[in-house]
């Protein structure tokens, strides 16, 4: 087990008093093994990967575990986290002009990492790995000599690659990492993404508001709604056929081509997501629900295991497992 | 649409004006060197105002006065009185009147020639933005007291003249401001969705850039004003003030012309000095209040 | 009613921007669209592909540098009072609704604000409650005094949508109208702009870069690649069976039913990026990209592509259209043999 939250919570304190923002997580990413999450903006999801490198900020309080190599990263002490950051767990953002530095050669600013964390590595091994790794993500090794204003948004993104993929981490975390990206230009970084999984065996956690894009990066997904995951499972399952009346929402939202149900029938979701300071009462989804019955006024559904549909193909090698009462039950989500 | 009937399109707006206002005042409010900026800008107003009513003008007569020369603070005149034995409290007074209203309306010319030019300027571009915007480089670049000067020379010595002089140097400053401004309200979206609603110049500038670029124009133009004052006292103690009138800079000038420093008669030179402190202490403590209001990025909002 | 009445036409349209170093941008390399009232069509594309050009020269924002935009069969004008008139009849929805809406303004103001520039003074405050409750903000009279920061992404979209309606206009260009949006609420907006369509017999031309939100809303696509269309017809046609070697690839990447999968085996990966707009490659444009022309597919029909230029698609005499030197060939060999 390469990396795992125990009863994660994270609030951040504000002027409106405390915002949860994660709820009680637990979660378990395997050596090697790809786990997306799924959600939209404000479910607690970039939290989540902030709180691993221990990134969030100062108004957050968090508890729980998290441990990486079961080694728990909220106890360590600032040396062994920097240690950790980079070598053990390395992280890839979202926007990438914003994470790199303007006025710095590429080429430098992937070997820096390499130059921190190896006291043996001299300057010139340093960046002959750096040019190494430019190749490697698909980029000709000349291009250590560019500045990132050179470079173009997918070119920008594969350079964060390069420099996550540096100290040889255990564990990648990608966060929105293709968002602002073209089709295309999104289709050539998932598919360097999943070799390079497949390639270096590291474990990777990928964080995205779109299912369609972790079921073809990732085995496994959880889907996250007001800072709880609400269901977990396969990813192309938790896609194709959701036990969640939320993740339904959020596969429709990106309908697959030919399908004649979402053929004129955008679906979509009533209302927004729930204040984090005024959850509803029992389950947070249910203001939202087309499926709500009278029990979800009243309790709050535990993530528990659901029922596997005949149809699905055979029995499913992984446990699907779902914080709706109406799945547990077997019923369908979506109406 | 019943309910409609009982809100008109007026009322609205006043609701809604009303309510961003008292929003406004909430978060000026919470800053407190503006509220004592507020409170001594109000105390010197108020004292500007009741003048004629504290001391009669009769006091400013050079003919009329009572005092000895140059006399020490006493009972009769507790700060002392000039040269020609008039009350330096009663000038100081009076003088607070011209400085206030010199320092205000050109203020106001200089902002409103400003924002003008900022606005136009930055909207329309091209070749009249060009020109407008090398116009005011070279106000700015001009040394500003010898263009008073010069400009006093040929227009003569009056309060016009020193009104104009001074929002004559002060406008550009304002205009680079409202320009930088409008160019990033400019390339806002919500300018592209009134363009395509078709919108005019005229809309564009008059709805969504003026009322962007106005609460930063207020913030800056108290800031202005005790430029204006000190500027004001400036030309006055060069000599260059209307001679009908009293100002600060004006007692400043008879002062040092009439030896009050080498008669070490501090009581001359040191409250219209305190004066003119205090009222750009005020301004500026206002200003740097309302700067935070009405500046989201100071406030921490995006 | 005509096939012209009320209908947006644009004719072998170009907008050329230069460039610093005397080079010349060819955003929008001849165009040919038509967008009836009562119909969604989509224009898809990859980011600097010319779309949003082409949207903004539709609405009058941007001049075309050839070609002709006209609405009605009349060709657009472009002095201060055609314009405005035009504006009318044909309304942007932007992509960011909290960047398109005034911060100082509140709801019933940016709503109101066509009506005041159109000088409609008769019952302003029901025809914003009307086109508020058209776009889904009910009861409207709730949401006059809000500013948009009270509101979230969603609403935000539905007051700019409901702006744009105020003025009762015939066509809707909306550019990317949900990019900005919580997943979960996109459906909600696409669902609004296929009830106008459905309701008010509203035209809409959606520029995207998202397949899945034509097979969602759209009646027809056009697929832009290099400021030119390069396919366009019905949705189901367009990509359940891709024709164009660029929409193939699109389609392949994307997540399809088995019945599209079939006829778009594997996933197609293109190399590379979108080239600039300033150095648009001679011949067929897409052909230094082309799986086709790579995998030696394309050899019989070689010289064309590298040689010679496609021609501009439309107007629409065939419901499918495809720019290609290797379709066309086929096509027409298959024709020879039946």
């Amino acid at each position: 087990m390469l990396l795992e939250f125990k009863d994660l919570r994270v609030a951040y304190r504000g002027s409106r008093g405390r915002l949860p923002a994660v709820r009680g997580v637990d979660l378990t990413v395997d050596a090697g093994g790809t786990m997306g999450i799924a959600g939209e903006s404000g479910c607690g999801k970039s939290t989540l990967a902030m709180a691993v490198l221990r990134l969030l900020p100062k108004s957050a309080e968090v508890s729980g575990e998290i441990l990486l190599d079961g080694e728990d990263l909220l106890q360590m002490g600032w040396g062994r986290l920097r240690a950790v950051r980079w070598t053990g767990a390395s992280i890839v953002f979202q926007g990438a002009m914003h994470s790199l530095n303007a006025v710095q050669r590429i080429g430098r600013q992937i070997a820096e990492p390499i130059l921190v964390h190896e006291a043996t590595t001299t300057p010139a091994a340093a960046a002959r790995r750096a040019e190494a790794l430019l190749e490697r993500v698909g980029l000709p090794a000349a291009r250590a000599r560019s500045y990132p204003h050179e470079l173009s948004g997918g070119q920008r993104q594969r350079v964060m690659i390069a420099m996550a993929l540096a100290c040889d981490p255990d564990l990648v975390i990608a966060d929105e990492a293709t968002t602002a990206l073209d089709v295309m230009v999104q289709a050539q970084v998932l598919q360097l993404i999943s070799s390079l999984v497949t390639e270096r065996g590291v474990g990777l956690m990928m964080i995205s508001h779109d299912l369609s894009v972790l079921s073809a990066v990732c085995d496994r997904a959880a889907v996250m709604y007001a800072g709880r995951i609400v269901e977990q499972g396969p990813a192309h399952e938790v896609f194709a056929d959701a036990r969640h009346p939320y993740s339904a929402a959020l596969s429709a939202a990106f309908p697959v081509i030919g399908d004649p149900a979402a053929r004129m029938n955008p679906g979509g979701l009533a209302g927004d997501p729930p204040d984090p300071v005024r959850l509803p009462e029992g389950c947070s989804f249910r203001p939202r629900c087309a499926v709500a019955v009278d029990r979800c006024g009243g309790e709050s559904p535990e993530l528990l295991a659901v029922p596997v549909r005949g149809s699905a193909g055979g029995a499913a090698e992984a446990p699907r497992v779902s914080a709706c009462f109406v799945a547990q039950e077997g019923m369908p989500v979506v109406r | 649409m019943t309910a409609t009937n009982t809100l008109s399109p007026r009322a609205l707006r006043w609701a809604r004006r009303r309510q961003s206002l008292t929003r406004s005042w909430a978060a000026y409010r919470s800053q407190k060197t503006g509220m004592w900026g507020l409170v001594l800008l109000g105390a010197i107003v108020v004292l500007a105002i009741a003048a004629p009513v504290l001391v009669d003008e009769s006091a400013l007569s050079v003919t009329q006065a009572t005092g000895g020369r140059m006399a020490p603070p006493s009972a009769a005149y507790p700060l002392g009185t000039d040269e020609t034995g008039r009350s330096i409290l009663a000038l100081t007074l009076w003088g607070s009147r011209l400085s206030l209203v010199i320092g205000l309306t050109a203020t106001v010319v200089a902002i409103v020639i400003g924002t003008a030019v900022g606005i136009t300027s930055g909207h329309i571009g091209g070749w009249y933005g060009w020109i407008a915007l090398r116009l005011s480089d070279w106000f700015m670049v001009l040394p500003s007291l010898v263009v008073a000067i010069a400009l006093l020379a040929v227009l003569g010595r009056s309060m016009a003249t020193t009104i104009t002089v001074i929002a004559l140097v002060s406008w550009p400053g304002t205009t680079r401001l409202v320009r930088a401004q409008t160019l990033t309200v400019q390339s806002r979206p919500y300018l592209e969705r009134a363009k395509a609603l078709g919108a005019g110049h005229w809309h564009q500038m008059t709805k969504h850039l003026l009322p962007n670029v106005l609460p930063l124009v207020l913030a800056s133009a108290t800031l202005l004003v005790p430029s204006a004052i000190l500027m004001e006292s400036s030309l006055a103690w060069l000599g260059l003030g209307d001679p009908g009138v009293v100002s600060w800079g004006s007692i400043l000038n008879r002062a040092s012309e009439n030896g009050a420093v080498s008669a070490h008669a501090w009581w001359y030179l040191l409250p219209p000095g305190l004066a003119i402190l205090l009222v750009v202490l005020a301004f500026m403590m206002c200003g740097r209040a309302l700067e935070a209001v009405f500046n989201p990025r100071l406030r921490g909002e995006s | 009613m005509s096939a012209e009445e009320k209908t947006l036409t644009a004719r072998n349209l170009r907008v050329e921007f230069g460039l610093p170093g005397g080079r010349v941008a060819r955003a929008v390399d001849g165009v040919d669209l038509d967008v009836a009232p009562g119909e969604i069509v989509a224009l898809a594309g990859e980011s600097g592909c010319g779309k949003t050009t082409l949207a903004r020269t539709l609405l009058g924002l941007e001049r075309a540098t050839g070609g002709t935009v006209a609405f009605d069969g009349v060709p657009l004008r472009y002095s201060t009072r055609a314009l405005k008139a035009y504006r009318r009849q044909v309304q942007l929805v932007l992509q960011d609704p909290t960047g398109a809406l005034n911060p100082r303004h509140t709801v019933y103001d940016a709503v109101a604000e066509g009506l005041r520039i159109h000088k409609i003074h008769d019952d302003e405050p029901g025809r914003v409650a009307e086109a508020l409750s058209l776009a889904g903000l009910r009861p409207p009279e709730q949401f006059f005094l809000a500013y948009p920061h009270e509101l979230s992404g969603g609403q935000r979209q539905r007051v700019v949508i409901a702006g744009a309606l105020v003025l009762q206009p015939s066509l809707l260009v909306a550019d990317e109208p949900v990019a900005s949006l919580d997943a979960s609420v996109r459906g909600e907006i696409l669902s609004l702009l296929l009830r106008l369509k459905e309701e008010q017999g509203l035209g809409a031309l959606v520029i995207t870069h998202d397949l899945g939100l034509a097979w969602s809303i759209a009646d027809r696509i056009a697929i832009m690649y290099l400021g030119r269309i390069v396919e366009q017809g019905p949705v189901e046609r367009v990509l359940t069976a891709p024709r164009h070697p660029y929409t193939r690839a699109l389609v392949s990447v994307l997540p399809a039913a088995p019945a599209v999968k079939a006829a778009v085996a594997e996933p197609i990966v293109l190399a590379g990026e979108l080239p600039d707009a300033s150095r648009i490659p001679g011949g067929c444009r897409f052909r230094p990209r082309c799986q086709e022309v790579a995998s030696g597919n394309a050899a019989s029909v070689l010289h064309q592509c590298t040689g010679e230029d496609l021609k501009v698609l439309g107007p629409e005499a065939k419901p499918h259209l495809v720019a290609c030197h290797l379709d066309r060939n086929l096509h027409e060999g298959a024709r020879m043999a039946g």
